[in-house]
């Protein structure tokens, strides 16, 4: 079943196309990654997706029905979740009651408080936050704010989950942890969607990836393929992250 | 802590509350009128204040609409005064501000912070000139006359606002939309992600406090007997709940009680002498505030936000106490 | 009709040039300053008053009190600045939330005390004084005499500090701590000077019009409000730290007032705030703005 998929995709900001005409789909059960340079528009792409951005043009259809114009929390009960760049915890909140948001206004239907929190619970440990549920959000380390983000975002019974670079800042041992959590994710029925710049992450986990240079898809395939496309290492020349793909 | 101890504490302050009210409920049996009318105003900017913080607190959206709400509720009863029983002519005013408020909100609460507040200033001014204008070249007056309202009534009325106020605002603050609203003041965009409807509980938000809003100004009109738009609208009543919130804190619900409480009692005492004076030195309070507290007052209201919200870690009943409170982070 | 058309016309430009003034002050305060000055409005009111007590005591002449007034509220503003702003400064520990926020409440106590203390000096009623009461014969056409004055002296001053700001090094400075004060600090700008020196600025445009405005209007302890309202619409209509906008905005809110006066007087401030309100909604940054 097709969870997403865009069909050319166009948003400019003033005269700079940032998108153009970007297509792509995501299958059911997929974890699919979104690479690119700096700047590329990925986390634009993610913008237009959850109902940050409005589309110049083209459409975006999640289940097959068109999301395109509605506003985030629509799109947010309807089953698309997402993770940011940049951490936005409610940071004098604590680390459940961040949770339990997402629990009570995040889900297809109407949730009791009990449920709601017996929800968080779970989360908590699914995640592994339960030693400090109590915490102020801001106290706590990036790695667990990471984990906070991703546990908020789960509260709300998403069947896409789209993940902004979740990997970044953190060090090998917290990589892998990452990695796992999101194998774990995907295990659990949900799709997943990833911006990253870590190719470890990337080569290991993902399924497919699509590729973005200055607002344009210039290769989608598996890993493999991603790695032998020589347009992709062109690229990525400058960069040079590509040719030490599976390497740490 | 055993079972038992956590009843005793628990039930101790709903007690001792119920206490105070039923004091306060027989207490104009006691007083002289100048007294019980003091009492009413005390009440009055308690509730402004209050009703505030319901929106402004934990949004983080200063509004300085409160006189716009609160001359809505004093023409209303200009206006409906003679005509209508006065529960109705209370409920009406209550009404009508929240259609104010309803109006306002849908068009500004997508303003930026500052040019939100501005705009709520703007509103209390255009309201008092447009009604200015409206009375004088239309209808050919200047200001009205209230309907007089009887001491005991004007007294128990207040305090039935008081009451269905502070009950209105400790179940919002307690639920999952108080909840919201912290979020929405602490990352806006965030909880949208969360399927909050923003837009729609900042609205709701807004106009439940103008609903209070509006009531107070319609009993408080009959205490004046003769007012006009500028009596009326009176930017004072924008600021002072602002600063009153400041001052007493704007986390816990009996922070604006405190500061609503010690300013206009204050203002009473000193008013009656040297009105200018009083305003002139708390000015000056306000400066030496800004000066010597840590952070100023700016610092002040963050750390009222952030008391307000990393303490209650609710709905922990149902967790493995045990457990839980090994670790709780207090 | 034409001569309905002139007087619109030249009220306009008086108002439009004071509210030009008013606006540039305001613009200087926190365009470069930083601050959100809500008591802007009072130093008018202050203006307006010493010029009205020279007048009705020592029989002084209100232009005369252009140099008086003048340099007295610039002082004041420059005082104030140096003393109580940059406090808040250093207090805020670099945070330009924590600043901004704390000297806009400042502003706030400010303007309590300043209105008060006028209340207590001079009461709360209207007052008002006659100046060169009597009307000019142009060609035919009938003027009055202290409005045409005034409007000179407006178009004057706002023409002088222009000027001022594109041709002086002072000016040149002010422009730069405008754009970026950090960068201008690099550049040897003695900014801790500048920023204060353009607060007084600020608050000396503001002590002008109030000394115009005293020639040809009713005066009154609490006008500043209202003025203070007027300043932040022409700064937001021009855009917020655009100082050239202010001096457009100041005209064009001039010109609307008048003709909205002369069709029905007691709107003047609705007309302000509607247009203000829809400004907020339409278009933030203003017309210039940045």
């Amino acid at each position: 079943m097709l969870m997403l998929e865009l069909e050319g995709a166009t948003k400019y900001f003033g005269g700079m196309a940032a998108v153009t005409n970007v297509d792509f789909q995501v299958n059911r059960g997929e974890i699919v990654g979104l690479i690119g340079p700096n700047g590329a528009g990925k986390t634009t792409l993610f913008n237009l997706i959850s109902g940050d951005l409005r589309l110049k043009s083209g459409a975006i259809k999640y289940k097959g029905q068109k999301i395109s114009g509605l506003k985030p929390y629509q799109i947010c009960r309807l089953g698309v979740a997402r993770t940011f760049q940049l951490v936005k915890i409610f940071n004098n909140i604590s680390v459940f009651q961040n949770i339990l948001l997402g629990a009570l206004f995040g889900q297809s239907r109407h949730v009791s408080t009990a449920h709601a929190a017996a929800q968080t619970a779970e989360l908590l440990d699914f995640v592994g936050l339960a030693n400090v549920s109590c915490t102020p959000a801001k106290d706590l380390t990036l790695v667990n704010q990471k984990r906070l983000e991703v546990a908020r975002a789960l509260a709300t019974k998403p069947e896409l989950l789209l993940l902004d670079e979740l990997m970044a800042g953190l060090n090998s041992t917290e990589v892998t942890e990452a990695m796992e959590l999101v194998r774990k994710i995907r295990d659990q029925g949900i799709t997943v969607f990833m911006i990253e710049h870590v190719m470890k992450a990337i080569m290991n986990i993902c399924d497919r990836i699509i590729v973005l240079h200055h607002g344009n898809k210039i290769a989608e395939g598996t890993p493999l393929e991603i790695t032998g496309s020589k347009k992709v290492i062109e690229v990525y020349l400058g960069e040079g992250e590509l040719a030490y793909a599976g390497t740490d | 802590m055993n079972r038992v101890q956590l009843k005793n504490k628990n039930l101790y302050l709903p007690v001792l509350i119920l206490i105070l009210l039923v004091l306060l409920a027989v207490l104009p049996a006691y007083l002289s009128v100048y007294h019980i009318l003091l009492l009413c105003h005390i009440f009055m900017y308690i509730i402004l204040t209050v009703s505030w913080v319901i929106f402004s607190g934990p949004t983080g959206y200063i509004s300085l609409a409160s006189a716009a709400f609160f001359g809505v509720g004093v023409y209303t009863a200009a206006m409906l005064g003679y005509a209508l029983s006065l529960p109705l002519v209370i409920l009406s005013a209550g009404l009508i501000s929240v259609l104010l408020a309803l109006l306002v909100g849908a068009i500004t609460l997508r303003l930026k912070g500052i040019y939100f507040t501005i705009f709520t200033f703007g509103l209390v001014q255009l309201l008092a000139h447009s009604l200015l204008w409206w009375e004088i070249n239309i209808l050919g007056i200047r200001g009205r006359f209230v309907v007089v309202v009887d001491h005991y009534t004007i007294y128990y009325t207040v305090f039935t606002i008081f009451v269905v106020l502070m009950l209105t605002a400790y179940l919002i603050r307690r639920s999952r939309y108080g909840l919201a609203l912290r979020s929405i003041g602490e990352y806006e965009e965030a909880a949208a992600h969360m399927g909050v409807n923003v837009t729609m509980l900042k609205i709701v938000a807004f106009a439940v406090s103008a609903f209070f809003m509006g009531t107070i100004g319609a009993i408080m009109a009959t205490n004046w007997t003769y007012v006009d738009p500028f009596i009326a609208f009176n930017p004072t009543i924008s600021f002072m709940p602002v600063l009153m919130a400041i001052f007493g804190g704007m986390g816990q619900l009996y922070g604006p009680i405190i500061g609503a409480t010690v300013f206009t009692y204050l203002e009473e005492i000193l008013i009656t002498r040297l009105p200018h004076l009083y305003m002139l030195i708390f000015g000056a309070a306000m400066i030496a505030a800004i000066l010597y507290l840590p952070g100023g007052l700016v610092g002040l209201i963050e750390k009222w936000r952030e008391k307000a919200r990393s303490s209650p870690c609710f709905f922990k009943k149902k967790q493995k106490r045990g457990a839980e409170k090994r670790d709780v982070n207090a | 009709m034409i001569v309905e058309s002139i007087n619109i016309l030249i009220s306009a430009m008086l108002m439009g040039g004071i509210y030009a003034l008013i606006a540039v002050g305001l613009s200087l305060q926190y365009g470069v300053a930083r601050v959100f000055n809500i008591s802007h409005g009072e130093f008018i009111m202050l203006g307006a008053f010493i010029t009205w007590s020279l007048y009705t005591i020592f029989n002084i002449n209100p232009l005369l009190s252009l140099v008086i007034s003048g340099p007295l509220i610039f002082l004041a503003g420059f005082v104030l600045h140096k003393t109580l702003y940059r406090s808040i400064y250093v207090s805020s520990g670099g945070s330009t939330a924590v600043f901004e926020g704390n000297s806009m409440l400042a502003s706030f106590g400010l303007l309590f005390i300043i209105q008060n203390l006028a209340i207590m000096l001079w009461g709360a009623d209207i007052k008002g004084y006659s100046f060169l009461a009597y009307t000019l014969d142009l060609g035919g056409f009938v003027f009055p005499a202290n409005r045409i004055v005034a409007l000179f002296f407006a178009i004057a001053i706002s023409v002088a500090f222009y000027l001022f700001l594109g041709r002086t090094r002072l000016g040149k400075a002010i422009r730069a701590a405008a754009q970026d004060a950090a960068a201008a600090e690099l550049m040897g700008v003695n900014i801790k000077q500048v920023l204060a020196l353009c607060f007084g600025f600020g608050t000396l445009m503001a002590g002008l019009a109030g000394v115009l405005l005293s020639m040809s209007f009713p005066i009154n302890p609490l006008m500043g409000l209202d003025y203070t309202l007027i300043a932040i619409i022409v700064v937001v209509l021009g855009g917020l730290g655009s100082i050239p906008g202010s001096f457009v905005g100041g005209f064009i809110l001039g010109l609307i007032g008048s003709i909205v006066s002369a069709i029905e007087p007691g709107l003047v401030m609705v007309a302000f705030y509607l247009i203000f309100m829809i400004l907020l909604l339409v278009k933030p940054a203003g017309i210039l703005g940045r």
